[in-house]
């Protein structure tokens, strides 16, 4: 209700002239993803809020993926993009599984995303992908990539809307960055931390980050993938199971593989 | 006339000294800062009267987040202000700006009090802040929901920023406010008990905390009849934060410093009169000084 | 090219311990992307217990300063006691919003434990931050302000514990703000800690990364 109406818009000539009308094919769905790899495992976590805007579109959606027995893909950003981008790597890894009876290795599922991302160079998937698992030698690696295929292998990397937040912490409590031994006692050296510390430092950082960070919460989840003999007593020992935490073990996708990969999840704050 | 600073006498209302600067500087470096807006679900009901056997009177609710972009800048900020006894003023927009008007609104309705010699009515709060807020054009960004009980009944009024007013029986402003208003229109009935509205309003802000991204943590509520306000001050926490799964406490020396300044202070002194009339003629004892380290 | 928030950089921490408060600043002092002088001390004392910290444009870090100079001595002289840092923290308040249609860059922190007294022996340690218009927040854990803010948010949810004794408490905002700082490019170049608690005042000047 105006009472006093402006006049219409095509009533002046020099402003109908340059609307325009821009259809934006991208949306940034909010969330965050972390991925921590140790000497024989390696932890791959992403929280499963999805929103636009000031909206949850739903409270569980899936940002982690299993690939093979011993990588998983966790993709953020824009949803749809990162949905259809683990759909095709998924093809790409079948094809490969026909063409040479096996399953592809984290190193070259790398290359393989590099390809795929920089094949869209002028209209890119906007996801950011981080890669985690086991590589050839039996060490934990992750891989992590900008929405266009440069890529890095790191001990860890967090991504998404709280990557500011939860990195400054990862650096410090990962890498021990500003942090002195103490007198007479062992430099600190990264990537040797037990699973137990990991799985601590991956949900303190979530629980951090849902507290600040508006976009981050409802559900998290956290997959472990472990090298082939490695004990489990360190996760599925019940005294190491924190309230409401949930362990699964997925099974193997492949033949002959003997890595394992669980599926932890546990809620995060709703508000 | 250039503002006055305390010196030369009180100067009144704002100051607009670096306005030309920071256009210039909006303008060369692009974009100025945004202030901490409430992204905020508040809400207010009328209840009692009619056949309800209670007296009528108004409950105020409001969720407790306030957010800088996407992050939280406060957890359990208060965003019903007070006004008088007998009235309470929800806030949400510019979370500034909220606070100043109602504690300006809140000064004038006192000396309002004092000056009628009697309490001033909620009509007088509701024109007052329209007023204000008219006058500055909406450019002083506070959404308000005021509350109160006076005199003449118990009143509910919506104050938008550019001075618009509505009166109604239940009303949601802020992000949430479509969460809580569906609260409301699939549950408000006319001369609920106070502890259904209580509860209805809970739930209202319940909905926008849970459903909208810019509400959350804890919800307040404030209770307003003839006899008083009942502030129920997180009267629901529903996203207390768990305990840790590690603790983060360092090892003393953790962190390498190069140079160390250390300051230390008076905390207590004993004077001892060493000379004149007061001096102490038993001289068994010896004068103590100033204890400069504790 | 930026905001005037990011022109100079430059963060500031401040946290709560047990009958102490902390806060601590970075020391860079740039032009958007290059760095000027890793002198920059934002942080300064209101008197022996209370201290504050004014990160954002430069310019008006020091017209500010002066401003608050110029009111805490006025404060001090017509009430003939030191002001207390809730009654600083409204000083600094209603300075920033005088200006609401025309702000101070600036976000400030204020750190400090007030003087006990017969009514109040042990009071609480007090810290808050108000955004650039004055609207005032007082946590009981930590504030945070400047161009590393949510780096320190997420150092600061993350290892800020309780109850912390002096000592403890430094080594926590040290690291909080070295780690947050190492990540944010307009922030850095060495760091100032202030511990205060009701004997002394401890300051010390970091080692950091200085790139």
């Amino acid at each position: 209700m105006a009472l006093f109406a402006p006049p219409p818009m095509y009533a002046d000539p020099t402003m109908a002239a340059d609307k325009q009308h821009a259809f934006n094919p991208y949306s940034e769905n909010g969330g965050s993803i972390l991925a921590i790899a140790g000497a024989d495992f390696t932890v791959i976590a992403g929280d499963t809020r999805q929103s636009e805007g000031y909206s949850i579109q739903t409270r569980y959606a899936r940002k982690v993926w299993q690939l093979t027995d011993r990588c998983v893909i966790a993709t953020n950003g824009f949803a749809a993009d990162g949905n259809n981008f683990v759909k095709r790597i998924k093809q790409r890894l079948e094809w490969y599984e026909h063409a040479h009876q096996k399953q592809m290795s984290i190193k070259a599922i790398a290359r393989l995303t590099q390809t795929m991302l920089y094949g869209n160079r002028f209209f890119p998937y906007f996801a950011y992908v981080i890669l985690g698992g086991i590589d050839e030698d039996g060490t934990g690696a992750v891989y992590s990539f900008d929405p266009i295929g440069s890529y890095e292998r790191e001990a860890c990397r967090a991504a998404g809307a709280a990557q500011s937040l939860i990195q400054p912490f990862l650096d410090n409590q990962i890498y021990f960055r500003n942090q002195t031994p103490a007198p007479g006692a062992e430099p600190f050296v990264p990537g040797r931390l037990p699973l137990s510390t990991v799985l601590g430092l991956v949900i303190d950082s979530f629980t951090s980050a849902t507290e600040r960070e508006i976009a981050v919460g409802d559900g998290l989840e956290l997959y472990v993938v472990m090298k082939k003999g490695r004990t489990t007593d360190d996760l599925v020992g019940s005294d190491n199971l924190i309230k409401n935490m949930q362990v699964q073990e997925l099974g193997a996708l492949g033949e002959g593989g003997s890595e394992r990969t669980f599926l932890v999840s546990l809620p995060l704050k709703r508000d | 006339m250039a503002s006055k600073g305390p010196v030369e006498g009180p100067s009144i209302g704002f100051d607009f000294s670096n306005y030309a600067r920071n256009q210039y500087l909006g303008q060369t470096m692009g974009g100025l800062p945004k202030a901490t807006s409430t992204g905020t679900t508040i809400v207010g009901m009328k209840f009692g009267g009619g056949d309800s056997g209670e007296e009528e009177g108004i409950v105020l609710g409001a969720d407790t987040r306030a957010t800088a972009g996407s992050i939280v800048a406060d957890k359990n900020c208060e965003k019903i202000h007070y006004l008088t006894p007998n009235m309470r003023c929800c806030g949400a927009g510019t979370a500034a700006d909220t606070e100043f008007v109602t504690n300006l609104i809140s000064s004038n309705l006192e000396l309002h009090a004092l000056s009628q010699g009697k309490p001033a009515r909620v009509v007088t709060a509701m024109t007052m802040l329209k007023q204000y807020l008219f006058r500055y054009q909406g450019h002083v960004g506070a959404y308000l929901v005021l509350g109160g009980v006076d005199s003449t009944g118990a009143h509910l009024f919506a104050v938008q920023a550019h001075g618009s007013t509505d009166k109604l029986p239940y009303m949601t402003l802020g992000s949430g406010s479509l969460a809580a208003m569906a609260m409301f229109e699939s549950s408000f009935k006319q001369n609920m008990k106070r502890e259904e509205a209580i509860a209805l309003v809970a739930r209202a802000i319940r909905a926008g905390v849970f459903n909208d991204l810019g509400s959350g943590s804890n919800v307040d509520v404030a209770v307003i009849t003839k006899a008083g306000t009942e502030m129920l001050r997180n009267y629901e926490m529903p996203n207390e934060r768990g305990v840790k799964s590690r603790n983060y406490k360092f090892r003393r020396g953790t962190t390498a410093w190069t140079k160390e300044d250390v300051r230390n202070l008076l905390v207590s002194e004993e004077v001892a009169v060493t000379a004149g009339a007061g001096k102490l003629q038993d001289t068994t004892e010896a004068s103590q000084g100033m204890e400069v380290d504790a | 090219m930026g905001s005037p928030m990011e022109y100079n950089g430059g963060s500031v921490v401040a946290m709560v311990g047990k009958d102490c408060v902390a806060i601590a600043t970075d020391l860079r002092l740039g032009q958007q992307s290059i760095g000027v002088a890793y002198n920059f001390d934002k942080v300064v004392a209101v008197n022996d217990k209370l201290y504050y910290g004014l990160p954002g444009l430069a310019t008006d870090v020091y017209s500010l300063r002066e401003h608050l100079r110029f009111r805490v001595n006025m404060y001090r002289m017509k009430e003939e006691r030191e002001i207390t840092p809730k009654t600083f923290t409204h000083l600094v308040s209603s300075s920033l919003y005088e200006k609401r249609f025309g702000p101070w860059f600036i976000e400030p922190v204020v750190a400090g434990l007030p003087q006990p007294t017969e009514l109040d022996p042990h009071p609480k340690p007090f810290i808050s931050t108000m955004d650039t218009i004055g609207c005032i927040t007082t946590p009981k854990d930590f504030a945070v302000a400047g161009t590393a803010a949510d780096k320190l948010y997420g150092a600061a949810e993350g290892l800020w514990e309780p109850d912390l004794e002096p000592d403890d408490l430094f080594e926590t905002i040290s690291q909080t703000l070295l780690n947050a700082v190492d990540r944010d490019c307009l922030s850095g170049w060495g760091a100032i800690v202030h511990v205060i608690t009701q004997d002394k005042v401890v300051t010390r000047r970091l080692r950091s990364r200085m790139d």
